[in-house]
């Protein structure tokens, strides 16, 4: 396939045991961001290393790939991940939630509700919540240590005094376990439900923040919010235009300049399966 | 009056290297009392409402204090997560700069409202309406309680620091030099709303001022310092008109008279 031989899954052996033991770390303490070395990975930071590293640490040659990016299978990022992984472990991949083993992704869950053995990897750009609230690292963990949560209500308050709602639209902050306070990375709030007792592992793996935290199978997952502005997901009131689902989260294409527009399906493989099929994946396709 | 002292304070001291911060310090301070604590620059005062307030661990010594149930605890054998607690419930800190005190990037209601969501108050309409009360105690107009602390003059964000801590509503509140950077007008209105504020919820305060004036309007006890030692200690109208050491009579006499 190519001159140079890499290890498998491009990290060598102690680079994967390194990461592994944090992703074990994490999921003992849910929702408690990790230290470990991150390396540098061949793609820049803003792209997903941290992702591509537990991706890199957990898979297995019998493991099934699927990566998305804003839901979709086919843009950039999901397609140069997927490539990636092909040529350093020569895996299975594929674009269908169910059939996937490891789902890496940035930004959504898929819309298909996962099953417990599957597992969900996102890319984190900003693991700290508290980060924009509170800008030193050493009182961060040490707000986090005491269970010191107040501040994290204080932005919740500003949205409603300014915007007379909680505006906060994505990232938005969830409570692992009664215990620890934790951004979701930068998932649509319509996501964090899913997030909520899901038979699936979810790792999280930010690179530059060389940071990974984890949600455990079957793990309590809350939105914060106020007793009389309760959480709630967006909601839109119109159906995909391609294959008509409802209560799904839609993205805005724009068709033209006139102001034409539709909103179709973010998961393209939950639309595509709704849909009678017309055309091929895009992996026979590569 | 209860019938213990709500701080009791015993041979406290902290050195930075080989140089005094404060030594020797006892006193008691009893619940509902002001207590001023003056002096000049580099006298030691600040180091001793640190140490007090334990922002800064003391070298020696003991800092007792009655807690809200009854029992007694010694300061520096707490927990950081209980002193933590106790800081932002039972305890107010006012620095002499507000911008130290308040969080500059959120509105005047959330700067009040903090504390109360940090106890665990979840309801928006409640936190926003004990924000709204406080900044009518504080003479803040209502309609500024979504603008940010940065759009205050310094007087206003000097009675929102205030606001901000009594909201929980205190015991025990540090102040450090709070009339200090304001001129004398709206020092005079700040005076008056803290003496009406500390007599109505009858709060113990440590005021720690070089101006003698401030110490005469608010405090019914002073302790005067000099190189990190409490050199005269008596009730307020006591030292400031029959002073005994030398030097709390050269302080008294440097006050311009009108």
């Amino acid at each position: 396939m190519n001159g140079v031989a890499y290890n498998f899954a491009y990290l060598d052996e102690q680079t994967k045991r390194m990461i592994r033991r944090a992703i074990l770390k994490a999921i003992a303490i849910p929702g408690y961001q990790v230290p470990f070395a991150a390396r540098e990975m061949p793609m820049p930071y803003g792209w997903g290393t941290g992702g591509v590293q537990v991706t890199a640490a957990i898979i297995g040659p019998n493991d099934r790939l699927k990566v998305i990016d804003q839901g979709a299978d086919d843009t950039t990022n999901a397609v140069s991940i997927r490539a990636f992984f092909r040529k350093v472990t020569n895996v299975a991949v594929t674009t269908h939630t169910g059939d996937a083993t490891i789902i890496q992704t940035r930004h959504r869950i898929p819309e298909q509700p996962l099953a417990a053995g599957q597992i969900l990897v996102y890319q984190v750009p900003i693991p700290e919540p508290l980060r924009f609230l509170e800008p030193r690292e050493t009182e961060t963990r040490v707000m986090h240590g005491l269970e010191d949560y107040g501040l994290m209500h204080v932005k919740l308050y500003e949205d409603i005094a300014h915007h007379g709602r909680i505006a906060t639209a994505y990232a938005y902050p969830v409570k692992v376990a009664d215990r620890y306070v934790m951004d979701p990375s930068p998932i649509p709030k319509f996501d964090n439900p899913k997030m909520h007792m899901s038979p699936a592992l979810q790792l999280f793996g930010a690179g530059r923040e060389k940071r990974i935290y984890a949600v455990p199978p079957y793990t309590e997952v809350k939105s914060l919010d106020f007793e009389d502005h309760p959480f709630e997901i967006q909601t839109f009131d119109q159906p995909c235009a391609l294959c008509g689902a409802r209560n799904v989260y839609l993205d805005e294409v724009i068709l033209d300049d006139r102001g034409g527009r539709m909103f179709v399906c973010s998961d393209t493989d939950g639309c595509d399966s709704r849909r009678p099929t017309t055309n091929d994946q895009p992996e026979a396709r590569s | 009056m209860t019938d213990a002292p709500i701080l009791e304070v015993r041979d406290l001291a902290k050195a930075y290297g080989a140089r005094i911060g404060c030594v020797d310090i006892s006193f008691d301070l009893w619940a509902g009392e002001v207590l001023a604590v003056v002096g000049e620059s580099g006298s030691g005062k600040t180091t001793l409402l640190s140490c007090l307030s334990t922002r800064l661990a003391a070298d020696r010594g003991s800092v007792v204090y009655a807690m809200r149930d009854g029992s007694r605890r010694d300061l520096s054998t707490m927990r950081e997560a209980e002193r933590r607690f106790l800081m932002r419930t039972d305890w107010g800190f006012v620095h002499q700069n507000p911008a130290d005190g308040l969080r500059m990037g959120v509105s005047a209601g959330a700067n009040v409202g903090e504390r109360l969501m940090a106890v665990g108050d979840r309801h928006y309409g409640h936190i926003r309406g004990t924000a709204l009360d406080w900044l009518d105690r504080v003479e803040i107009d209502a309609d500024r309680i979504d603008d940010r602390p940065r759009a205050f003059s310094g007087g206003m964000r000097q009675r929102l620091q205030i606001a901000r801590n009594l909201v929980t509503s205190p015991r025990l509140v540090f102040m450090d030099e709070p009339t200090g950077g304001l001129d004398v007008s709206v020092q005079a209105r700040l005076l008056d709303l803290m003496r009406g504020l500390v007599r109505d919820l009858g709060l113990s305060v440590i005021i720690v001022t070089h101006d003698l004036a401030v110490a005469r309007l608010l405090s019914h006890r002073i302790m005067v310092m000099k190189e990190g030692r409490v050199i005269e200690h008596g009730l307020t109208d006591r030292v400031l008109d029959d002073p005994r050491e030398p030097y709390t009579q050269l302080l008294v006499s440097s006050i311009p008279q009108a």
